[in-house]
């Protein structure tokens, strides 16, 4: 007979085999009932109870109509470090969102499923907007993704803080020396920081290029081959920074914020303005618990030659799909995100699940298919508006009149992350060299572009 | 008994003994069922399980870190590139920045937070009441989770008048100083928590160590007129020597690589000022990873192996002497 001490070291060893087993199984798609499971990514973490609630009733429809598919709805926040890791251990949702500037790169590492056929099929490749569906096209000239969403920078302030300064919440600045006036008062009489910008994980170089664009400072040739950070639109945006810190001193004590942190501080009350994406209401409200009658929102102010910097999301699929989740998700992908953009019953339904458990309705974004198409979409979705849009009537009252342009295309991510330490250094240090800095960055910069 | 009787039977005792008599060696049974017989199976299903998650778990991960430290991967296709990234990190201007900002850490830990742990340690072994107490106390911050200190640390560090380091600055008429948010100070900031965030648990260390030095020690250095200073330099540091040895250089790795601070409290910022070598490892593999740095990452990661296990080679070579006299 074996000793007791044996039949448990076997057992903890086949216990132990058996895990790490278990560790290599698949999260394929296929389940026991026949129906096709799919992964689609919901909310970011953190997301409130509500946002799930009308995110069940979307999925029930959807079961409803399409009895073979069962939706899996997985949290989902897009995320560099995680992405590519995830990717390759097939955690991924099968439906997931990415934004513009990464696309290209994805695509072209084919990390992105190829869904040219699909989009022909369904209609579509005509119908987007063209400067957008060049964010989603591959050196080979196929489709990569469903544009979803896009946004222009806007100016994001706070009323309460305005109002409290002795100024008109309802008339916000319109140039950038008034934003410097603005912040200067709001710091001097309540004590807040008047002006932030992001300056950390890469978000201090998007800001940078936002504002810059504003002042007609581009930071790469149109063909991405050529650095041109080190120009005058980016020299007056750090100069702006550096009175506003160093003058002024209206800008705050925390010069090391990414775009979470300054979303927290901004619903907390510490900041008077930011620059940011005209579609930041939701998640303000939705994952920051922002008032929602603080929020303001309008056109970043544009000097001559000056264009506002857009951006967006593409719902993209993961190449690794077989046929029948890949059919699967491009119905989901259809009816959740494409259908609410040209079809009124789909775009009332969606309004009227997220306005009924409290989710924001009519959020100013820009038009991803053509205008016409675009401003339909609102008038069907008008009565289950819920956002305060007199206090965003700044921005969309202005947006349409200014020219949009989109992210650099090359090494995007890169240039904007060598240009956070430049962002810093003019925040943190009063005798910071900021020609001798440009310099540098845009030698940087031309190195990443070869 | 005579005098010689008891000399001789002193020398017999004290003679060494006759080593035992060898006994006959058996021949060892050789083949599988003696192997079998004498155990060799069941310690190796009890080896097992260990093998078997080390060797996936660790071993497996750190050959193929090695391994991609020679390619350039996105993790989906792999492509052997020779000694590229390691050229690439060492041509990279932030790699100097970061090495000295680690060098700064460590050294400034060195001095600030080496000794401070030996120091509590004696302290707290002379109190002869509510010891308990005190130990709690100094492990506290141990048992706080890294994150959550450095999230209440970081509320301490904020740079306004009403900040709470400030506000304490303030009762002593000293201005309010930006903490984390400036380049020169943020590097000391952050070694000011990491040591009141570790010191509980080398205090801990010392306190059991004091315990061994035995006390016949002291009561002969005090009948030598010695003061509480003189039994701490010449009692107590050189009992202590071994452990102190080790906890330097247990030290010396940690803070070579320290990540957890700097990417927490600053992200390596304030322009770059506190980018330490871990840190620059971890922006090569995910800060930009939608390319793939992860080639880059793990070269420096193997020089940053190599490095350490150079040092603590020759350290223990430099230092076996004299810690074990």
């Amino acid at each position: 007979m074996k000793s007791p001490t044996k039949v448990i070291a076997i057992a903890a060893a086949f216990a132990t085999v058996a895990s790490l087993a278990a560790c290599t199984s698949d999260n394929g798609g296929g389940a026991a009932d026949g129906k096709v499971e799919l992964r689609v990514a919901t909310f970011p973490p953190g997301a409130d109870a509500a946002a799930y609630e009308a995110f069940a009733t979307q999925e029930k429809q959807f079961e409803d109509k399409y009895p073979d598919i069962d939706i899996i709805g997985v949290e989902y926040e897009w995320e560099g470090p995680t992405f590519t890791a995830q990717l390759a251990a097939g955690s991924l949702p099968d439906v997931f969102t990415v934004p513009f500037t990464d696309a290209k790169t994805l695509l072209e590492n084919g990390q992105l499923a190829d869904v040219t056929d699909e989009i022909a099929e369904l209609g579509y490749t005509d119908k987007f907007n063209p400067i957008i569906l060049d964010a989603v096209t591959g050196p080979d000239g196929h489709l990569y993704g469903f544009p979803r969403q896009a946004y222009a920078l806007g100016l994001q302030y706070n009323r309460e803080l305005f109002t409290q300064a002795g100024l008109d919440p309802d008339a916000p600045p319109t140039t950038w020396d008034e934003v410097r006036a603005a912040a200067k008062t709001i710091a001097e009489k309540t004590g807040k920081a008047g002006y932030a910008t992001m300056t950390q994980n890469n978000t201090g170089g998007w800001q940078l290029a936002a504002q810059s664009a504003s002042r007609g400072g581009f930071m790469q040739s149109d063909d991405g081959t050529t650095a041109t950070i080190d120009n005058d639109g980016v020299k007056k945006t750090l100069q702006f920074f550096h009175d506003l810190r160093w003058v002024d001193d209206s800008m705050g004590d925390n010069f090391l914020l990414d775009w979470g942190s300054i979303n927290q501080e901004f619903a907390a009350g510490n900041i008077g303005m930011y620059t940011s994406g005209s579609d930041l209401y939701t998640a303000l409200v939705r994952d920051f618990s922002l008032p929602s009658e603080v929020y303001g929102l309008t056109t970043i102010p544009m000097e001559p030659g000056g264009k506002v910097l857009g951006g967006g999301d593409i719902a993209v699929l993961p190449p690794s799909l077989d046929a029948d989740t890949k059919a699967a998700a491009i119905k989901w992908v259809d009816w959740y995100y494409m259908q609410k953009l040209m079809n009124e019953d789909a775009a009332a339904a969606d309004a009227k699940a997220l306005a009924d458990s409290g989710q924001a309705v009519g959020t100013p974004v820009l038009p991803v298919l053509d205008q016409a198409t675009y401003e339909e979409s609102l008038t069907w979705i008008a009565p289950y508006v819920n956002v305060p849009q007199d206090q965003m009537k700044g921005f969309t009252d202005g947006i349409f009149s200014q020219t949009p342009v989109a992210e650099m295309k090359s090494h995007t991510q890169e240039i904007y992350a060598l240009l956070d330490p430049v962002v810093q250094a003019v925040l943190t240090d009063k005798n910071a060299d900021i020609d001798a800095l440009l310099a540098q960055a845009n030698k940087d910069a031309q190195a990443l572009l070869g | 008994m005579t005098a010689l009787d008891e000399r001789r039977s002193l020398e017999q005792r004290l003679r060494p003994r006759p080593a035992p008599a060898a006994r006959p060696v058996r021949r060892r049974d050789r083949s599988l069922i003696g192997w079998v017989r004498r155990g060799g199976l069941a310690t190796l299903v009890f080896a097992l399980p260990m093998l078997f998650v080390f060797s996936f778990y660790s071993w497996w991960p750190i050959l193929q870190s090695l391994w991609m430290s020679f390619q350039k991967t996105n993790l989906l296709t792999y492509q052997f590139v020779g000694l590229d990234n390691f050229i690439n990190v060492l041509s990279d201007p932030v790699l100097g920045r970061a090495v000295l900002n680690t060098a700064y850490f460590a050294l400034l830990a060195l001095i600030f937070g080496f000794p401070l742990p030996i120091f509590m340690a004696v302290l707290m072994s002379e109190v002869k009441r509510m010891k308990g107490f005190y130990s709690a106390l100094a492990y506290l911050p141990v048992v706080v989770p890294p994150v959550v200190s450095v999230l209440l640390w970081k509320f301490f560090y904020s740079g306004s008048e009403s900040g709470v380091f400030n506000t304490i600055l303030g009762w002593f008429g000293i201005p309010a100083q930006p903490w984390v948010q400036d380049a020169v100070q943020a590097m000391p900031s952050l070694v000011l928590e990491a040591t009141w965030a570790a010191a509980g648990g080398s205090i801990i260390i010392y306190l059991a160590a004091l315990l061994s030095v035995p006390p016949e020690l002291y009561d002969a250095a005090e009948v030598d007129g010695a003061g509480v200073w003189h039994k701490v330099w010449h009692v107590t540091l050189p009992q202590l020597r071994g452990v102190i040895f080790v906890m330097l250089i247990l030290q010396i790795i940690a803070t070579a690589q320290i990540f957890l601070e700097p990417f927490l409290f600053t992200g390596g910022g304030p322009n770059n000022a506190t980018v330490t070598v871990l840190l620059l490892i971890y922006r090569y593999a995910f800060e930009n990873s939608l390319g793939g740095k992860y080639g880059e990452a793990t070269a420096l990661s193997v020089m940053l192996a190599l490095f350490l296990a150079a040092a603590s080679f020759l350290y223990f070579k430099a230092t076996q002497k004299w810690s074990t006299d």
